[in-house]
């Protein structure tokens, strides 16, 4: 009799991918910065999984790299997951759009109603999309268009469905998270300010906000585990370390700092590099 | 101050008459002519504007005082033969109830004749729809006749759900939540309020278990689910999925299967929206976000009205979002609907925002549902229907309950829980039309008649109600926790079981009275409330562990903020802003205006004196109808202030009564930020209105008093270091109620400029946070008066009392001891101490003092005011002064006046009351403090029910500052007693 809504941040399974050679080179970038340390970028990738699998006792599955497909590693942009239900994304970068044949048959094997975006118009990116546990917040950015947004809010009816524009960074979630429930992430930035100004002016809930220094650090990975209860993977000292002494103060939480140095050269963040879901909720 | 354009109603006026013509002819074709005489064309000149207004109006009255006694009028004025009309209404079981009803019979009769039929006690929540020409629906309005509503056709009507509760736990019936079921049934199974498939298979199982109880292969068979629907596409899968949860609900009740479904349901993100087609009329600014290289101008959109604000939905996505108490005006002109918004924090002026409406009558449809739903969720009390002189603009208001009002009322309804039957849901076997209504023949009319009573088959029986009683009482406490922890918390709610004004008409004096004390029972609550949280947290912690997020981390509390919501952030200004529901004023409406703001500015400002008639009174300051704003330079001296250096507040006038209240909130680094509020409230009770509260609060206690003594003073001398001042004053005065009539038109305008001005002002202060306080503020908002009010004799008398009175001052009442309630068992409290039921562990001091002083005040302002009432020449005064006080605000006699930094004083008037805000800052030690004081004159009728008032300004104060809390709350009634009433 439990609602359908209960439980935010439990999660039973999670889909990852392995790290291919051409992401060094070919992966898409917003900036220029240093080159990625393959070697450390795998490294970082592989410590990513042992916490999800180890420490966590998620079921993870892992999809190959795929060489063709520089940025694959970011699966979270390939589908969006709620409930049952995924919607299988058309990622607002065209080099990215096979990215999403593995996801959706992992998704299948899964038992996860699957939807497909059939616009070829709308773009969505899963890392504009921010699920609260009431409600989503999607970005409206480079890579994530009007259209895909109606798709999204038709895939997950019972759920209001706002869009923020996104006025810098990559997608929305490159500045703000979940970090509990009803608690927002955000960061200290003035285009992060003003979007969560938006979210708050168009939601019907409460939430409350933990703000960090660096955008970058905003992004971090929320789950409620049975026996762990809350657990937050966050940015590690090393990367940021003012944001990290935000996250350390955090108390009741069990805290996971976990390095994305090199994967952030290519914007990939913490929520980047899997595709969470609760498959208990679907009985 | 629904002030229509001029063009607008020009254009229509005439339109208007027209159809009445047209529907007159048609009328008599059928009826016998014998009674239409009022009708006909001798009202539907171009000429007559005004005069059919005013009959129109006093037709409301008329017919708001019938419906709330519930008895029709009709039959006294119908000397004349009574014509009767059958009325067919589609009930939400989708069974039609036909009955009769006079033809001249307003909307209310029908609509309470099938909430009875119905059984249905909480009926606030319904209404009644019909079809306008275009097939739209509207809601039947209550107040006006069904002739002039029904214009073509048959009369024919639905009954449905009008406002959907945010919360359907709170509802004090099964019965009411069934019929809500059914119209979330409907709403679901028409794609109204669209949900996943995992939701339709939840909500279906729920209803399934409902109607046909637990899962039984046997007698249900294995195909009994497909008889049922359950989604607009109803698919196998679904049907399976529904039995397989279905199986799983074994023993649940009915009312226990409706209550899950109602938990679901009230999340769907559009439960309860109420949408209208629209396009954009120039750019939504950023927040629209319109495709790459789009225009905003034209774009089709959806707004979707609900009990939060205003939704602006693209498609399904949701653009934008104007909760109530951002939005200044609504208005519609001709096509077009309008919505002014406050400014955002970096914005400097309000903007309005237009939509095009199909037509006229789509404009003003979502004018009337927007103007009802903000009513309904947002007030305390319905607004008085504008009174102008004008005919321009639309009269309608919302006349009946708000939330508020319909829960309190619900929540005494005492008779046992009605049995009655859920009607099979066969009808969504059949196929229906696109409307909803069922395409059925046959068996339609048998069924019709069993069905229909069925529905309404309520069988009392005698042990129900020991069974019902606990569970309602459960409730009942719910509902008092949830009011408790309102504060500061759930915006969306915010009428929680408020203190309101019953309509004093339709209840019998008893019920009244009951009424009455509970009100200052929860009055007091809400003093209360703020205190009673956890003990040994500050406020701070209270509200972060009001959110479950939160509790568990209360201690590194500093680190997480709350991100306010819209709402929240609207309150904090602590001078209301105004807000007007009124339609754009022509410039000819708008001299008007403009005069009679001027008038009534003045004798508005004479304070308390002539007004009678509560305005509408709001749950927050900002949304208040008309206010007029006030500012008073010369109190801005930083001198005058610091001579008031003790905390100790002075007594107030004899005859006022003073609540301060005080609360603190620590911000991130630990430290306090101090607010103070003061808010005096004044009512005035009209003398020959033989008010049985009055009676009830005032009787009996006189004489006691009168020994009991001194004039004054009652100082609540808390300050901590972390307080809010609230001081109200309530005067009893009578006045004639004559005059109430006169002032209760009034009104329109109000400046809000100063009020911006301080808005930001005060948060400012806010933001400087630190803590510590020294009150001065009562000498000083003393002295504002006089000058606030100085027009009438009897004002100044008072002042004057005033400081006479503040002169002896001192006397300083403090306490700190935290859980004892002491409370003198004299008079007012000791009455509602009584009736409540509530505990008095509560950490807070109350001190109670009478003071009979001056009996001179009362007959002064009858001078001023009143011609021809009868008055007694000599008026007994009664004081009552109570003091509550909250431990939790230290009461460390800190005397040190500090510096002063600033004062301010603002003073804002409505008809029936007039606000005065006082904003002081002091620095003392490194430490500021900012004190708002607000005194709030209530001139009151018979009809106000002060308590609420009081209970109001309380609330509304700490609305206006959720981050600060009530320490000690001052209650100072003066009451003046005829003799005769004395000697009873």
């Amino acid at each position: 009799m439990a609602g359908l809504r209960s439980g935010f941040g439990r999660y039973t399974h999670a889909i990852v991918r392995g790290i291919p050679e051409s992401l060094a080179k070919e992966a898409l970038r917003t900036g220029t910065g240093e080159e990625v340390d393959l070697a450390k970028a795998q490294r970082e990738e592989e410590a990513y999984v042992e916490v999800l699998r180890t420490q966590l006792g998620l079921e993870v599955v892992e999809l190959p790299a795929d060489e063709s497909l520089p940025d694959c590693v970011f699966v979270e942009d390939a589908a969006v997951v709620c409930g049952d239900t995924a919607l299988i994304t058309i990622p607002g970068a065209p080099s990215r759009r096979r990215e999403t044949e593995a996801i959706k048959a992992a998704l299948k094997d899964l038992n996860l109603n699957i939807v497909e975006m059939a616009d070829e118009n709308a773009t969505l990116d899963g890392g504009d999309v921010l699920f609260t546990g009431q409600e989503f917040f999607v970005g409206l950015s480079k890579r994530t268009n009007q259209r895909g947004a109606e798709i999204l809010a038709d895939a997950f009816k019972d759920y209001a469905v706002s869009t923020v524009p996104v006025m810098e960074g990559l997608h929305l979630k490159s500045f703000c998270s979940m970090g509990g429930p009803g608690l927002i992430v955000i960061g200290s930035s003035e285009p992060a300010q003003k979007a969560l100004k938006t979210m708050q002016q168009m939601s019907d809930h409460r939430y409350d906000k933990l703000t960090v220094p660096d955008d970058g650090a905003a992004n971090c990975i929320y789950m409620n585990l049975p026996n762990k209860g809350h657990v937050l993977l966050h940015c590690t000292p090393e990367q940021y370390p003012e944001s990290a002494k935000v996250f350390e103060k955090l108390k009741d939480y069990t805290l996971i700092p976990l390095s994305n140095l090199e994967k952030v050269k290519v914007d990939g963040a913490l929520t980047c590099c899997s595709v969470l879901i609760n498959k208990k909720a679907n009985m | 101050m629904t002030t229509e354009s001029g063009t607008d109603s020009e254009a229509k006026q005439p339109q208007e008459n027209k159809e009445t013509e047209k529907k007159n002819a048609k009328e008599n074709e059928p009826a016998s002519p014998q009674n239409q005489p009022e009708q006909l064309p001798a009202a539907a000149g171009h000429s007559t504007p005004t005069r059919k207004e005013q009959e129109q109006e006093e037709e409301d009255q008329v017919s708001n005082k019938s419906s709330t006694s519930r008895l029709s009028r009709s039959p006294l004025k119908g000397v004349k033969k009574v014509k009767i009309m059958q009325c067919k209404v589609t009930l939400l079981d989708d069974s039609d109830y036909t009955l009769n009803v006079e033809k001249r019979a307003r909307g209310q009769e029908l609509f309470d004749k099938v909430c009875d039929h119905l059984n249905l006690l909480e009926k606030d929540y319904f209404g009644i729809t019909y079809r306008d020409v275009d097939n739209q629906k509207n809601w039947l309005d209550p107040c006006k006749e069904l002739k002039k509503q029904i214009r073509t056709g048959p009369w024919n009507f639905a009954f449905n759900v009008k406002f959907y509760p945010p919360d359907p736990s709170q509802l004090t019936e099964d019965i009411t939540r069934y019929y809500l079921c059914l119209q979330l049934r409907d709403d679901v199974v028409s794609g109204r309020l669209p949900c996943s498939f995992a939701t339709h298979t939840v909500l279906g199982s729920y209803t399934v278990q409902s109607e046909l109880g637990d899962y039984d292969p046997e007698e249900l068979g294995s195909d009994y689910i497909s008889e049922l629907r359950f989604a607009p596409n109803q698919t196998k899968e679904l049907e399976e999925k529904v039995m397989e949860l279905h199986k799983t609900y074994k023993g649940m009740t009915p009312a226990e299967a409706e209550i899950h479904f109602l938990e679901n349901a009230k999340k769907l993100s559009m439960y309860g929206v109420d949408l209208h087609h629209a396009k954009l009329v120039g750019s939504l600014y950023e927040c629209l976000a319109p495709a790459e290289g789009e225009d905003s101008e034209g774009v089709e959109i959806m707004l979707g009205v609900c009990a939060s604000g205003l939704l602006i939905y693209r498609d399904r996505l949701r653009i934008n979002r104007f909760a109530w108490p951002k939005i200044l005006k609504i208005s519609y002109k001709r096509n077009n609907f309008y919505i002014k918004i406050r400014p955002g924090e970096f914005e400097q002026f309000e903007s309005t925002i237009g939509f095009k409406l199909p037509n006229h009558r789509a404009a003003k449809r979502l004018w009337k549902v927007c103007v009802e739903h903000h009513t309904f969720f947002r007030l305390v009390s319905p607004e008085a229907p504008p009174k102008k002189f004008l005919s321009l603009g639309s009269k309608f208001r919302y006349s009946g309950r708000t939330q508020a009002q319909t829960r309190r009322a619900s929540s005494q309804i005492i008779r046992p829980a009605p049995l009655f039957e859920r009607s099979a849901s066969k009808r969504y076997n059949m196929s229906r039309s696109l409307d909803g209504a069922p395409i059925m023949e046959n068996h339609e009319t048998l069924m019709k008649d069993s069905a229909a009573e069925g529905a309404a088959n309520t069988i009392a029986k005698g042990d129900i109600i020991t069974s019902v009683t606990p569970e309602k009482k459960a409730e009942e406490e719910k509902a008092e926790q949830d009011y408790t922890k309102m504060d500061g918390s759930e915006k969306t709610e915010p009428a929680a079981s408020m203190p309101l004004r019953h309509e004093s008409k339709d209840t019998s004096p008893p019920a009244e009275m009951v009424k009455h004390q509970t009100n200052i029972s929860e009055l007091k609550r809400s003093f209360l409330e703020t205190d009673s949280g956890i003990p040994g947290l500050t406020e701070w912690e209270k509200r972060l562990s009001l959110s479950p997020a939160h509790s568990p981390r209360a201690d590194e509390a500093p680190m997480i903020e709350p991100l306010e919501l819209q709402d929240t952030e609207d309150k904090q200004p602590p001078v209301e802003e105004t807000k007007e529901l009124e339609h754009k004023t022509t410039k000819a409406a708008g001299f008007l205006v403009k005069y009679v703001v001027d008038s009534s500015g003045t004798d508005l400002a004479t304070s308390s004196g002539p007004h009678g008639i509560s305005l509408s009174t709001t749950m927050d300051d900002d949304v208040f109808l008309d206010r007029t704003l006030r500012t008073d330079a010369d109190e801005k001296t930083p001198d005058s202030q610091e001579e008031v250096s003790e905390r100790s507040i002075g007594k107030v006038s004899p005859g006022a009564v003073r609540q301060e209240v005080s609360r603190a909130i620590s911000d991130k680094k630990g430290m306090l930020i101090i607010l103070k509020e003061a808010e005096d409230i004044e009512e005035s009770k009209p003398e020959f209105a033989v008010d049985e509260t009055e009676e009830f609060l005032v009787t009996g206690e006189a004489v006691a008093d009168e020994n009991e003594i001194s004039p004054s003073e009652e100082n609540l001398a808390i300050e901590g270091d972390a307080s809010v001042v609230i001081e109200s004053t309530t005067t009893l005065v009578k006045i004639p109620e004559v005059e109430i009539k006169t002032y209760g038109v009034t009104q329109i305008k109000c400046m809000d400029s100063p009020k911006k001005a301080m808005a930001s002002w005060i948060s400012e202060q806010v933001k400087t946070n630190v803590s510590e306080l020294n009150s001065m503020s009562t000498t000083e908002e003393r002295q504002t008066k006089p000058s606030d009010a100085p027009q009438p004799p009897a004002e100044m008398l008072t002042s004057e009392e005033e400081q006479a009175v503040a002169t002896p001052t001192g006397v300083t009442v403090s306490e700190s001891s935290p859980a004892a309630l002491a409370v003198s068992t004299l008079g007012l409290l000791s009455s509602c101490e009584k009736t409540s039921a509530e505990p008095e562990e509560k950490p807070v001091v109350a001190t109670e003092t009478k003071a009979t002083p001056a009996k001179s005040t009362g007959p002064m302002r009858f001078d001023v005011v009143e011609s021809g009432t009868k008055e007694t020449p000599v008026i007994h005064t009664e004081t009552k002064t109570i003091t509550y006080e909250s431990a939790g605000a230290d009461t460390n006699g800190d005397l040190d006046p500090g510096v002063l930094l600033s004062a301010q004083t603002i003073t804002s008037e409505t008809t029936s009351t007039t606000t005065t805000t006082h904003i002081t800052k002091m620095v003392k030690g490194g430490v500021s403090e900012t004190r708002i004081e607000k005194r709030i004159v209530i001139t009151g009728d018979a009809d106000i029910d002060h308590d609420e008032a009081l209970a109001q300004a309380i609330k509304e104060a700490k609305e206006q500052h959720p981050d600060m809390s009530v320490t000690k709350v001052v209650v100072h009634k003066e009451t003046e007693i005829t003799p005769e009433d004395g000697e009873d």
